[in-house]
């Protein structure tokens, strides 16, 4: 039994894959997980945690550079933080085997938004394979590397929130080894320099057709016929699911067209949309072929899903949604009774970020609020009663680069909360802004010495923040530590009022690590 | 044999131990299973939910569609009644009424039980009682999904094999202490059944 986010991993593991990079984020975190979880490869498939995804993808690069297949792993949002070298790996093209698997979160069950990342791929020209169950999710992992190596085009896997936390039985292909090492053939194939970057891009566009040949042959896709032709549907990757789910022994009566790999196969769509009266698309995320099949115009045939309503605009699919689609709603379906209130997440009782809110709290209150900038981690709950304590959460790491914003506007003081691992993914050159102008911002490290949000993976930084700090300039009288207990509450309020006063940059690492990751060291 | 079942409880009452046992139990008996998980940012003490289908057929959705749950399996009051849009109208609610309240206004445990008295299908027990009465609190999900075996169609002996594969590292007398538990949720339930 295997998460889809694990059978990706073994199927890579399995297609020879040599090194996995990755940055933590909900629903990607398991892949890497799971290749680390395996002792016995230790030494052989390099997998450990990347400081963020741009450096996760560029190491990736590296390791395709060399002729090994590597593969890379993020959340939907880890993919904007990478887009650089995203985008300009499919100029380059790869020399091993490269995938890129992303995990978007419609309905953003732990995530700031839903953006679909099929988007970004076509964006940049590459394939995309969107599995629609665990066992296809590891045959396209094992699969990917050689689709990529046969077009030297990085691949893109593209899965959600569900299908990698949702488990079931898969079975495995013959495991390959890995690749020899082996630098490219055309030495300038990675020089993108613009004389070069121009026929390289010539190349991506010119093998569009080819990629679409493939998608156009590829097992993943095909078109099922039916006889009730008044409307035709098409499914992509999970939606296909959902709507099986509605017909007995799946038998379908309308013509269906499944897509799990793309390009669009553009000869498939346009066979279904002669034969049937209206079409019906049904896609996880943004409505990207219902828009493309639409035109700008929509003069012609009806087309429904995302855009004209018949499927909710937002939020991830699901059996029922999809069944309203086709059938009058069911009778008999009791209510949530009203006794049952919300339940949020909250802090875990102890938590050290709860203690840093508390005096946070008492500091703030003269200045009134709307000035605490924050960032994402387990402390954005602190955003929620019964602290109240911070006023944004935007993306990794702008809750310095806004607070310095803010104070250039004559916000002063402006704090910011930012956690260890947020401050070493993206906070330090924003930091490094801030020290350069000495803006009168106050920065609140709240280091728990891991990535708990995503279960505690190991953090990067962890007792070296405050050389980190000061070798970028923050002077070392600026730099404060506290320790986030109750017992010390009167001597933390003082060192923050000090230094929420002072108009320059401060830097304050209040540290005490994660109590589930310490529970879990006592256990052990 | 078809069932569905919503694992419902909150983040950290160790309801993925509970369907780890179910999945080992149905893959036992060589039935298709698929199992949706909650991770992230809810595990932190927030309401959790694990949709949990088995199936003598391929399986399409990996969520169970609303109305057609054969189980609702709950190591929390309120929580179970979150879920009630999913149970079928022959389905069974199977709970804890050990409360669970980190929110401030979590309702009276004697309007919650009204409400669960006013189902016509339903298992309500105090695990965490029958749970300290064998030695620990710990095993009151066990005390829950030994009340839902009688549910199930799979033999019992499956559930006990299960409980051996997940606890089996920790050593003989936690996976005592949980087959145990597992065997007292089972006969209070046949009790309340009848």
């Amino acid at each position: 039994m295997l998460l889809g986010d694990e059978a990706i991993a073994q199927g890579a593991l399995d297609a020879g894959m040599s090194g996995i990079y990755a940055y933590p984020g909900t629903p990607s975190t398991e892949i890497t997980e799971y290749v680390q979880s395996k002792k016995e490869l230790k030494g052989k498939v390099r997998s450990d945690w990347s400081a963020n995804e741009k450096t996760a993808m560029e190491a990736a690069l590296g390791m395709s550079y060399a002729g090994k297949r590597s593969m890379v792993c993020m959340k939907h949002v880890g993919l904007n933080v990478a887009a650089d070298p995203f985008m300009n790996a499919a100029i380059t093209g790869v020399n091993g085997g490269m995938v890129i698997c992303v995990a978007d979160d419609p309905s953003m069950h732990s995530s700031q938004n839903e953006q679909d990342s099929r988007f970004f791929a076509k964006f940049a020209l590459i394939p995309v394979l969107e599995p629609s169950s665990q066992q296809e999710a590891y045959d396209m992992s094992y699969g990917a590397f050689e689709l990529s190596e046969k077009f030297k085009l990085p691949v893109m896997i593209r899965i959600t929130t569900r299908l990698a936390h949702s488990r079931s039985a898969v079975t495995r292909s013959l495991p390959k080894s890995q690749n020899k090492l082996k630098t490219p053939l055309q030495l300038n194939q990675f020089i993108l320099l613009p004389s070069m970057a121009r026929k390289s891009y010539d190349r991506l566009v010119n093998i569009q057709p080819d990629l679409e040949k493939e998608a156009l042959e590829s097992p993943y896709n095909s078109l099922i016929d039916g006889k009730d032709t008044s409307r035709g549907v098409i499914a992509m990757g999970l939606a296909y699911n959902y709507l099986a789910e509605n017909f007995e022994d799946f038998r379908i009566p309308h013509p269906v067209l499944k897509i799990s790999q793309y390009p669009i196969p553009v000869k498939l769509v346009s066979a279904l949309y002669e034969r049937c009266e209206t079409i019906l698309v049904l896609e996880e995320g943004y409505p990207l072929i219902e828009e493309s099949l639409k035109g700008l115009l929509g003069r012609e045939k009806k087309i429904q899903g995302r855009l004209d309503g018949t499927i909710p605009r937002t939020g991830e699919l699901n059996p029922d949604i999809v069944r309203e689609a086709f059938f009058p709603p069911k009778g008999k379906i009791l209510d949530v009774p009203d006794i049952v209130k919300n339940r949020p997440p909250a802090l875990c009782k102890g938590c050290s970020h709860s203690d840093v809110y508390l005096a946070l709290n008492e500091v703030m209150d003269p200045y009134g609020k709307g000035r605490v900038f924050s960032d994402i981690g387990c402390y954005t709950l602190g955003a929620l009663p019964p602290y109240n304590s911070i006023d944004t959460c935007v993306d990794m790491g702008a809750s310095i680069t806004m607070a310095k914003g803010a104070a250039d506007a004559g916000l002063v003081p402006s704090v910011c909360v930012i956690g260890d691992s947020t401050f070493t993914h993206s906070g330090i050159t924003g930091l490094l802004d801030a020290v350069r102008e000495n803006s009168p911002i106050t920065v609140i490290i709240s280091d728990n010495s891991t990535i708990a949000m995503t279960g505690g993976q190991e953090s990067h930084a962890t007792g070296r923040l405050d050389v980190i700090c000061e070798g970028i300039g923050v002077p070392s009288t600026h730099i404060r530590k506290l320790n986030p207990l109750k017992k010390y509450h009167e001597d933390n309020v003082r060192i923050l009022e000090e230094e929420v006063a002072y108009e320059g940059v401060s830097v304050i690492i209040a540290e005490r690590e994660c109590i589930q990751t310490l529970a879990r060291k006592k256990k052990i | 044999m078809k069932s569905d079942i919503i694992l419902a409880g909150v983040g950290g009452q160790g309801i993925l131990s509970i369907a780890a046992s179910i999945g080992i139990a149905a893959l036992e008996n060589n039935l298709e299973i698929k199992q949706a998980e909650v991770h992230g940012m809810s595990q932190r003490g927030g309401a959790v939910q694990s949709n949990m289908r088995i199936s003598s057929k391929p399986i399409a959705s990996d969520l169970i569609p609303k109305g057609e749950a054969d189980l609702i399996l709950s190591v929390e009051p309120m929580e179970s009644l979150r879920y009630l849009p999913w149970l079928s109208e022959k389905g069974w609610l199977i709970t804890n009424i050990h409360p669970f309240i980190n929110i401030s206004d979590y309702p009276d445990v004697e309007s919650l039980e009204a409400v669960l008295d006013n189902l016509p299908h339903r298992i309500v027990l105090d695990a965490d009682a029958i749970a300290g009465e064998l030695g620990s609190r710990k095993v009151s999900n066990m005390v829950i999904l030994g009340a839902a075996t009688p549910f199930i169609d799979i033999p019992y002996e499956s559930f006990e094999i299960g409980i051996r594969n997940i606890f089996g590292r920790k050593g003989e007398e936690i996976v005592n202490l949980n087959l145990e538990a597992l065997k007292m949720g089972k006969e209070k339930a046949e009790l309340m059944q009848n």
